[in-house]
């Protein structure tokens, strides 16, 4: 990517279609473009402070359904927000439009907004150049510059095994290749550049009694085998068709690691210590304070969060420039810490944390091991529509969905009917019987990359099932 | 009207550059301030795009440019939280090439630019027939060569000073904080503008300018020992397609002490007893369970197995048994599907297809008789159409939420109609015997297939001989959508029905947020499982 040669005018950020596609410059703002953009809009306020944040980059995906390609989209974009501070009003404007008279446009909308702001009581001043420790975790060139005909072959990893064996195959791949600048008027910079991408299939019987789904997401698209995740979605949907009917009820439950990811990542948006602070949180503790100290979980347990973690990746700076370093939420069972921006935690006299990825800690059992200790119970793939019931518990409503099976005697026995839960993940890390290796899972709702989430798979008791549903 | 207005907020100097800038030649570079909708540079872009498809082997291509503009105001007790403008101008651009898809958007609105775009969709629809199995067809439409259309707004939130934003929330905080027990008040404004242009190779080009403003607060008590906190969120003031006439109508500073009383109120209400009972669904809780239990499980994609992967299918399949057969409810039901309800966040005069949107019923008394369609989801339903005397085309549900992502079937406005009888809200109150009437949305669930369903509420009444008698919590309610819609045995008139809706309804990968409106009336549905969401860590 070269810099600007005319930061007044557009610049073709595609490469000829009609060309190879092979060696496709990924299409993101380098450091050096950023680092002019920068100085320029800066260069523009009149403001005591002003703030500029520079996000770019490219997303392609590919949609499959019925066993063919339904949709597929490229799209590349670079926004600009300037934040504008005078004495403690302060306010934003954004633009996606980089030419000198867009630019200059959006710090005139930031300080016109910021002159009509009231003062912030909370205000604090922009943060002076910081150290950042030096990191491409969280970039793969294989990523970068994976194209749709590479796309497509990805696809047909998985539609013609799924059509061969007479099952219907559904969809998603995605890549992002992107980099994110901020620099202030206080001389701080900061850039890193990061790609993610994940792949989701849904494969289901001609019948529609059966349905098994699989999924990756990794920064690195050479870790997501397209073929075994098929084969894992077909093996799934064979197995779970003729689904019987169970009592809702507590079941001893063993979750596959995307089950549990899908519970566990719900911990993190629970972790503000201000919410705790002010008494209207889980991690409240009953007559004042937070439950910082306090065991909340099983001692097997450690959450914790670090961007340079190479399976974990993630931004090692918030939005204001605050570095981000690795940080333990839940330490063996007991709360070592809460997220702190940088008012709460010059407040309560800490330094500021925030979340960045989420590990899980884990034992050495297997899936196999956990369903042959068993005596009842069931076997879940994945959870889905899960939403918030009760903050007080961290209580989430939600389903089984795309392989769920019943254990009995040790052994898998038969397909069931997916449950509605009504669970937390607290209680269900209070109930742990057994738990296995973490790996990285694909765990968001919509099969987006989501967060970088490394959990182990566990077997937990008493999961409390409340409902029975008809879906497959 | 297309329009030529420049909207910096509080006449900026670039405001007079774009003035300054006066008519444009059809090859000028839309470069700094931004021309129209209408502007004959933007005509220009949209040729070039569909020029450059159509040299490059696309049998058929649109391409939407688009301008969007938000505003959000966002305060906490008595700060402003944030404050911020954004605007964001860019052109995505479809083709269909040997009945195979591909898609690209970019913010370079260079004519080369815009049309590099278009040989990318090319290119992208060539390499995606290598996993194409059945060429996509698409209704035919009749074309518009010159639409224009406009969210009917009475006040251009933008035109609003932001001084006079901030001053109403702050103090509708400030009256929501004068209620004993309440410690935490949010409250916003977020305002959208979509100025949109869309042209296709069929000879459609049409002009919307469409506008979304969505008030909102919550408003949190807390016990003074720390054991229990509350909230109170103002469900019942929907975002809507109109301007800031939605926000002053909304009385926030008015309403701020009853929704904080209420809040208030919830940390002594008692506990629900799990049971079975009849459920009286105040329009503001009722029409987020019809957009779940009724409006997803419609989309003729969705059935068709399409959005297998992540909103998952439906119920309501296979069409050849459902259509004309299939009993969803009681014969109360009747369910309608429109973009044109005044007010309503689906409403536009066409369709990212270029389609004129059509007023259809989904569910007549009670049974299935249409699905919501596009271009290339109508003729699977062409055989229902000419056993039903009807022309098979779009109902015109196509919609991308913004100018970077590909339109695809999105729900428009579907309401359940109102009842012959003009019963209201105390008359299904005072004709229960024993019961919950649940105002405001809360937590919601469905399955993949829309049959199991999960909803809870803002505020919860517990109803015994035909009276209030006093709050409960920790309701939520479980069902299987047929029986619970054929539990359906009251419903109010005319003078009940009420439009809610929502911004956020999430579907398609990548995952798209559309908005739309239900409208509809008090409910009763009887004999439903209500279950108690409290649980002590």
């Amino acid at each position: 990517m070269s810099a600007f040669h005319d930061a007044g005018a557009p610049r073709s950020l595609f490469t000829d279609a009609n060309a190879s596609s092979n060696s496709a410059p990924a299409r993101y703002l380098s450091r050096a473009d950023c680092e002019a953009i920068a100085r320029k809009v800066l260069s523009y306020s009149t403001a005591d402070e002003a703030r500029v944040t520079i996000s770019s980059g490219v997303s392609g995906n590919t949609r499959f359904a019925v066993n063919q390609v339904s949709t597929a989209g490229d799209t590349y974009d670079a926004v600009v927000t300037m934040r504008s501070v005078f004495g403690k009003r302060a306010a934003s404007a954004t633009t996606n439009k980089l030419d000198d008279a867009s630019l200059r446009a959006v710090v005139q909308r930031a300080e016109a907004l910021a002159r009509l702001a009231p003062e912030d009581p909370e205000a604090l001043p922009e943060l002076g150049p910081q150290q950042y420790r030096a990191t491409e975790a969280g970039w793969s060139e294989a990523t970068a510059t994976l194209d749709p005909a590479g796309r497509a072959n990805a696809v047909k990893a998985v539609t013609e095994p799924s059509r061969g064996a007479n099952l219907t195959s559904t969809g998603y791949l995605e890549t992002n290749a992107g980099a994110f600048a901020i620099a202030n008027s206080k001389g701080l910079f900061a850039y890193r550049r990061q790609t993610s991408s994940s792949m989701t299939t849904t494969v289901r019987t001609p019948d529609g009694t059966g349905s098994g789904w699989a999924g990756a997401s990794h920064h690195d698209w050479t870790k997501i085998d397209a073929g075994a995740l098929g084969a894992r979605a077909i093996d799934k949907a064979k197995r779970s068709v003729n689904p019987v009917a169970i009592e809702p009820g507590r079941y001893t439950v063993v979750l596959e690691p995307t089950a549990v990811a899908n519970l566990v990542q719900l911990i993190a948006g629970s972790l503000g210590a201000r919410n705790a602070d002010e008494g209207r949180s889980f991690f409240s503790k009953p007559g004042g304070g937070t439950k910082i100290g306090m065991k909340v979980v099983d001692e097997r347990v450690t959450l914790s969060s670090d961007p340079f973690d190479p399976e974990t990746p993630g931004a090692p700076f918030t939005f204001d420039g605050t570095p981000v370093g690795a940080n333990t939420w839940i330490d063996k069972g007991v709360v070592k810490n809460l997220a702190y921006d940088r008012y709460w935690a010059q407040k309560q006299g800490v330094a500021p944390s925030s979340v960045s990825g989420l590990r899980m800690s884990g034992g050495t059992a297997t899936l196999e091991e956990m369903i042959a200790s068993t005596q009842r119970g069931l076997l879940v793939t994945r959870l889905w529509y899960i939403r918030g019931v009760d903050p007080r518990t961290i209580l989430f409503t939600g389903l089984t969905r795309d392989g769920t099976f019943l254990i009995e005697n040790g052994k898998i026995t038969r397909a069931v009917k997916n449950l509605r839960w009504n669970e937390s993940p607290i209680f269900m890390l209070n109930n742990l019987e057994m738990m296995g290796v973490p790996v990285r899972v694909s765990a968001s709702e919509d099969g987006s990359p989501g967060q970088a989430i490394v959990v182990p798979p566990v077997k937990a008791r008493d999961f409390n099932f409340t409902s029975l549903s008809d879906a497959v | 009207m297309p329009l030529n207005r420049r909207d910096f907020l509080l006449g900026t100097t670039a405001a007079a550059a774009a003035a300054a800038l006066g008519a444009r030649s059809a090859s000028a570079l839309p470069t700094g301030p931004l021309p129209s909708p209408g502007d004959p540079a933007i005509r220009a872009l949209a040729m070039r795009a569909l020029d450059a498809a159509k040299s490059g082997g696309a049998e058929y291509a649109d391409v939407r440019i688009a301008q969007n503009r938000t505003q959000f105001v966002a305060t906490r007790e008595r700060r402003v939280q944030g404050l911020a403008d954004g605007e964001t101008f860019g052109a995505g651009v479809r083709a269909l090439v040997g009945g195979a898809w591909g898609f690209a958007a970019t913010s370079d609105l260079s004519p080369d630019g815009i049309a590099a775009a278009a040989r990318q969709a090319v290119a992208q629809a060539k390499a995606n027939r290598a996993a194409q199995v059945r060429p996509h067809q698409l209704a035919p439409v009749t074309p518009t060569p010159n639409g224009e259309w406009k969210s009917p707004i009475k006040v251009d939130p933008f035109e609003v000073p932001v001084a006079d934003k901030v001053a109403l929330l702050l103090a509708a905080n400030e009256a929501a904080l004068k209620v004993k027990g309440v410690r935490f008040v949010t409250s916003g404004m977020n305002f959208l503008r979509e100025e949109k242009t869309f042209a296709s190779t069929d000879g459609t080009y049409t002009v919307q300018t469409l506008y979304r403003t969505t008030p909102n607060m919550n408003i949190t008590a807390v016990a003074a020992d720390n054991s229990d906190f509350q909230s109170r969120q103002s469900t019942e003031v929907a975002p809507m397609g109109r301007g800031y006439e939605h926000v002053t109508e909304s009385d926030f500073v008015g309403n701020a002490p009853k929704w904080a009383g209420e809040a208030a109120e919830k940390l002594a209400a008692k506990p629900v007893e799990v049971g079975r009972y009849d459920l009286i669904l105040n329009p503001s809780n009722l029409f987020l369970t019809i957009h779940e239990s009724v409006a997803h499980p419609t989309e003729l994609d969705r059935v068709l197995g399409f959005e297998a992967n992540y909103a998952g299918t439906s119920f309501v399949t296979p069409p050849e048994k459902v259509l004309g057969q299939l009993k969803y409810g009681s014969p109360l039901m009747n369910i309608q599907a429109d973009r044109n309800q005044v007010g309503s966040l689906a409403a536009c005069g066409w369709d990212d297809e270029g389609v004129q949107p059509e007023t259809y019923m989904i569910i007549k008394d009670g049974v299935v008789v249409d699905y919501q369609t596009t271009r290339e989801q109508a003729p699977y339903l062409d055989w229902w159409y000419r056993k039903s005397g009807k022309t098979m085309r779009s109902h015109g549900n196509s919609y991308a939420q913004s100018w970077a992502d590909v339109q695809f079937q999105r729900m428009p406005n579907v309401s359940l109609l109102p009842g012959e009888k003009d019963y209201v809200w105390e008359d299904l109150i005072s004709a229960t015997d024993r019961g919950i009437a649940i105002v405001g949305n809360g937590s919601f669930s469905i399955d993949q297939q829309r049959y199991n369903g999960q909803f809870a509420g803002q505020l919860f009444y517990e109803i015994k001989g035909g009276k209030v008698v006093g709050m409960l919590k920790d309701v939520a309610y479980q069902f299987r959508t047929p029986e619970f819609w054929g539990s359906l045995d009251m419903i109010g008139g005319k003078r009940s029905y009420w439009l809610g809706g929502a911004n956020n309804d999430g579907k398609g990968q990548p995952s798209q947020s559309n908005a739309v409106s239900h409208g509809c009336v008090p409910s009763r549905f009887r004999n439903v499982n209500v279950i108690n969401t409290g649980r002590t860590a």
